[in-house]
């Protein structure tokens, strides 16, 4: 049907899709919970706020895990080289992660204003850590990170933890956050009502202003500051090849050639930033059906515009230049992508109509009143 | 290089996460199918009393199903993390039930869980129905695909190596679809995981009908639980896993050394009831041995016999020495694809290559094994037989404490009369333990008795890791022991508390606390 060189353009595409899902999916959940200890004034508010994402966070969250079952099956190497040298990081994504579950469902079940308030925090953590450190992750992707295959493809990676907290993915750091919590502010916005809704309204406001002008610094940052990678030998396109059989250029500015090749390409970062800026005003307009499409836009055209920006890079790598990964000799065997590809057609278009489904019988505004009504059954 | 310090450390967080992990697993996949039950009771009957047993169940089910998922999420990533070679020697094959797992099941069962807790008032009576069986069909799902990934570590099928990329590559999914281990596995595994949510509902029931506390309410739990767990128990048993061991050859390693079969024994075997094997003499002290049942139950035959260690050992010496030849042409292919010579024999050999692999631990040549090293290599090869021994008895002992329980209870329950055996209940309530004993013991026969192997003679669990360093596994082990701990104890607190309350935590006015007005949550 498709062949060897297609199937891996299309896999990195269905990459792209999952990101954009994840993000697009539990990037308001992380907003919410970010938002949680400052916008919920009260309990009541507060349980207002985590209802809004209750019922639904936990299959948003399944697009991470599945991104990680298709990353090992579809792009193994990739998945070994990455997991495996940011360690710590990774460690500390779980350790955050760990809260949410346990948190959204214990934290009602007594009725105790510490173990509430514990459970609140414990939220926060489960919502900021993680969009901190995918932030980061995305950065530490663009500038390469230290790893050196060798010729049994085993990785090596050198530099823990604090090395990854350099100053533009820092930035990125900041541009994921605004971003989440704008998110998490229109989708705040849209199922709640009265004093939560203002605020999120404010909040709305100021995060769309920051995300834009971050954005347009780390732009401007790839385009003067950061070293992009190039492959100059010669690619077989039809075969899985050895990384090391291939050589690579490392210099500033090699990010932007994609723009160069593929014009279409700008449309991305235009999106993200056109898209944010519009939400505020959409909300004030109480279209807020529209300001969430916004809002989504704006993850998908950050997201796209960082990894079209890279491709066909998947994973740079800063200490060897010749061991980056690319979409050539990163992705799984033929067959095997066959075989994904058609289970992938088969299943994404049910997930989205039952989770559609769910969101249309989900629908509706959350209110103090409803929570006091089922103090025993909501979170 | 690789330390033999950091493969045991990342052996060990392996453990302990998955075991962790499986404490929450048996209980959502058994909980998930009496909840649909119970609810399916009340769409029939109508009676409210169904849909309280349904709410309150799925409170307890709720308690336990967040600490599934949050214990789920490290199992996803830690292949990655600490078995990175492993990932990319066979994720062309693993990953694809993983990646098949996350978008069939795990969708599903996270989508309508949320449905399940807040869909109540919100939906017609069958479409609640329908999300509490497609939750149910979800957790089973993704059992069956975390099933077929394991059951291929156990008998790898339908993959070839490739020596350009240096990684084993699929070569037919309907044969890690239908691989045989994959069936028998999954239908024990999940069969475990019912025989737990029965004993869970029967063994707390047992306790309400002990204290007089809502009596109708715990004589239906009861009810439901001790039909469901009998018909469970039974296939555990009947479909016992063991019928799997004589599919490939690390499943007749683990059922030789599960047997403490030293020496293959004429056809139809004696199982060795009880003893104490000795690795030093390779015999079986005091064994109690009853004639001809090992056969039986193994090979379904009397005329098939069951390979001993000896044979075993034997096999591997000569599939070692080809595992060499095949890694000495592989480098030589390594440098020159072209040189057909090498590639004549090392697809001869390649089947080997895995044997070879297991000198890594010893040369980093492989080649230039020494006979003592081969010797080692040898002795490596097969799984220790006390801790098979052991922990397989311990399993099959919770099971017929469970087979007791589960034919008492339902042979009282049909002269309805359970409520007045008070033995029965107090067993019942202290037999809560056994299904998560049994289950853990499980895992380690299966998964310890695949030992030297991540991938049954394909990849040796030495050269699976990541290159980590030892102070890195000591701190996330800590951590993970750490919080795992914590979020354990307070799942646990929890958890005693809403079993206490019972059906009063509903609020709803018609139970125990709420009649003596003596609770508050």
């Amino acid at each position: 049907m498709f062949d060897y060189e297609s199937l891996r353009i299309i896999w990195w595409g269905i990459l792209v899709f999952l990101i954009c899902g994840f993000a697009v999916m539990d990037g308001f959940d992380f907003g919410i919970a970010m938002l949680l200890p400052f916008l919920g004034k009260t309990d009541d508010e507060r349980r207002v706020m985590l209802n809004t994402v209750g019922p639904t966070w936990e299959g948003s969250q399944t697009w991470l895990v599945t991104l990680g079952g298709i990353t090992f099956g579809a792009w193994s190497i990739v998945y070994a080289v990455l997991f495996s040298g940011v360690y710590s990081g990774l460690l500390l994504l779980l350790f955050a992660l760990f809260l949410r579950p346990v948190g959204f469902d214990y934290r009602s079940k007594l009725d105790n204003t510490s173990w509430r308030s514990f459970w609140d925090w414990g939220l926060f953590v489960g919502g900021a850590v993680p969009a901190i450190v995918l932030s980061l992750a995305a950065g530490n992707l663009m500038i390469g990170l230290p790893f050196e295959l060798d010729n049994d493809m085993r990785s090596t990676y050198t530099g823990g933890l604090l090395d990854l907290f350099q100053l533009f993915p820092l930035l990125c750091v900041l541009v994921g956050v605004a971003l989440c919590i704008l998110h998490g502010g229109v989708y705040l916005h849209w199922k709640t009502e009265g004093a939560i809704a203002q605020r999120a309204q404010k909040v709305i406001g100021l995060s769309s202003f920051l995300f834009v002008a971050l954005f347009l610094l780390a732009g401007v940052w790839v385009a003067m500051g950061v070293e992009g990678y190039k492959v100059t030998s010669l690619i077989d396109t039809t075969i899985t090849a050895h990384p090391l059989h291939k050589t690579v250029e490392k210099s500033t500015g090699l990010w932007l050639a994609n723009y160069g090749h593929y014009p279409l390409l700008i449309l991305a970062p235009l999106v993200a930033m056109v898209s944010a800026l519009l939400t505020p005003i959409f909300t004030a307009k109480q279209h807020s059906a529209t300001a969430f499409v916004l809002s989504s836009l704006a993850m998908i055209g950050a997201i796209v515009t960082a990894g079209g920006s890279m491709f066909p890079f998947v994973l740079p790598s800063s200490l060897s230049i010749t061991s980056s990964l690319t979409i050539w000799d990163a992705s799984a065997s033929y067959y095997t992508m066959k075989m994904l590809l058609a289970a992938t057609i088969v299943f994404m278009p049910i997930v989205l109509a039952y989770t559609t489904w769910v969101y249309r019988i989900m629908r509706g505004k959350v209110t103090v009143e409803q929570v006091q009504a089922n103090q025993h059954t909501m979170y | 290089m690789i330390t033999t310090e950091v493969v045991d450390l990342s052996r060990m967080q392996f453990a302990i996460t998955a075991m962790y992990h499986f404490l929450f697993v048996p209980l959502t996949l058994g909980l998930s199918f009496i909840l649909a039950i119970m609810e399916s009771v009340y769409v029939m009957t109508g009676k409210q009393i169904y849909k309280d047993m349904t709410l309150f169940w799925g409170k307890l089910f709720g308690i336990n199903f967040a600490m599934g998922v949050t214990t789920g999420l490290t199992m996803e990533f830690q292949f990655g993390t600490n078995w990175s070679y492993y990932s990319h020697y066979v994720g062309d094959i693993f990953g694809v039930p993983l990646a098949i797992e996350g978008m069939m099941a795990f969708f599903l069962e996270s989508t309508f869980v949320g449905l399940f807790f807040f869909g109540w008032d919100r939906m017609s009576k069958l479409q609640h129905l329908s999300t509490t069986w497609l939750l149910a069909l979800g957790t089973n799902l993704s059992a069956l695909w975390i099933l077929i990934a394991n059951a291929w570590m156990q008998n790898p099928v339908g993959a070839e190596f490739n020596y350009d990329t240096m990684r084993m590559e699929l070569s037919s999914f309907s044969d890690i679809f239908f691989n045989p281990v994959a069936q028998v596995k999954f239908v024990h595994t999940v069969a475990a995981g019912y025989v737990t949510g029965s004993m869970f509902v029967l063994g707390i029931s047992a306790f309400y009908l002990l204290k007089h506390q809502d009596v109708a309410f715990a004589r239906r739990s009861f009810r439901i639980a001790s039909g469901f767990g009998l018909a469970a128990i039974l296939s555990v048993i009947v479909l016992g896993d063991e019928s799997g061991y004589t599919v490939g050859e690390v499943q007749r390693a683990k059922l030789a050394a599960i047997e403490a079969e030293w020496e293959t024994q004429e056809a139809p075997a004696s199982f060795t009831l009880i003893g104490f094997p000795n690795e030093e003499t390779r015999t079986t002290d005091y064994a109690v041995k009853l004639p001809y049942l090992l056969g039986l139950i193994a090979t379904r035959s009397i005329d098939e016999k069951i390979d001993g260690l000896d044979v075993i050992r034997e096999r591997k010496r000569h599939r070692i020495e080809n595992g060499m030849i095949a890694y000495e042409n592989l480098q030589i292919l390594r440098e020159d694809k072209n040189n057909e010579i090498a590639k004549g024999i090392f697809e001869k050999h390649k089947a080997d290559l895995g044997h070879g692999l297991l000198l890594k631990k010893y040369t980093d040549n492989v080649v230039d094994a020494t006979p003592a090293q081969i010797e080692l290599a040898i002795k490596d090869s097969v799984p220790k037989v006390a801790p098979m021994f052991w922990t397989f008895r311990g399993m099959v002992f919770c099971g017929v404490m469970m087979l007791f329980i589960f034919v008492a209870s339902f042979y009282f329950n049909m002269k309805r009369d359970a409520h007045n055996q008070r033995w029965l209940l107090k067993m019942a309530f202290w037999g809560i333990p056994l299904p998560w004993i049994a289950s853990e013991l499980g895992w380690v026969v299966a998964e310890y008795g695949r030992q030297p192997w991540t991938i049954a003679n394909i990849l040796p669990t030495h050269l699976s890791t990541s290159s980590l360093s030892a102070d890195q596994l000591y701190s996330s082990i800590g951590g993970f022991v750490v919080m795992y701990t914590a979020l354990l104890v307070i799942e646990l607190f929890l958890m005693v508390k809403y079993i206490r309350l019972g059906a009063s935590s509903l609020h709803t006015g018609h139970y125990h606390f709420e009649k003596q007005g003596a609770t508050h949550v």
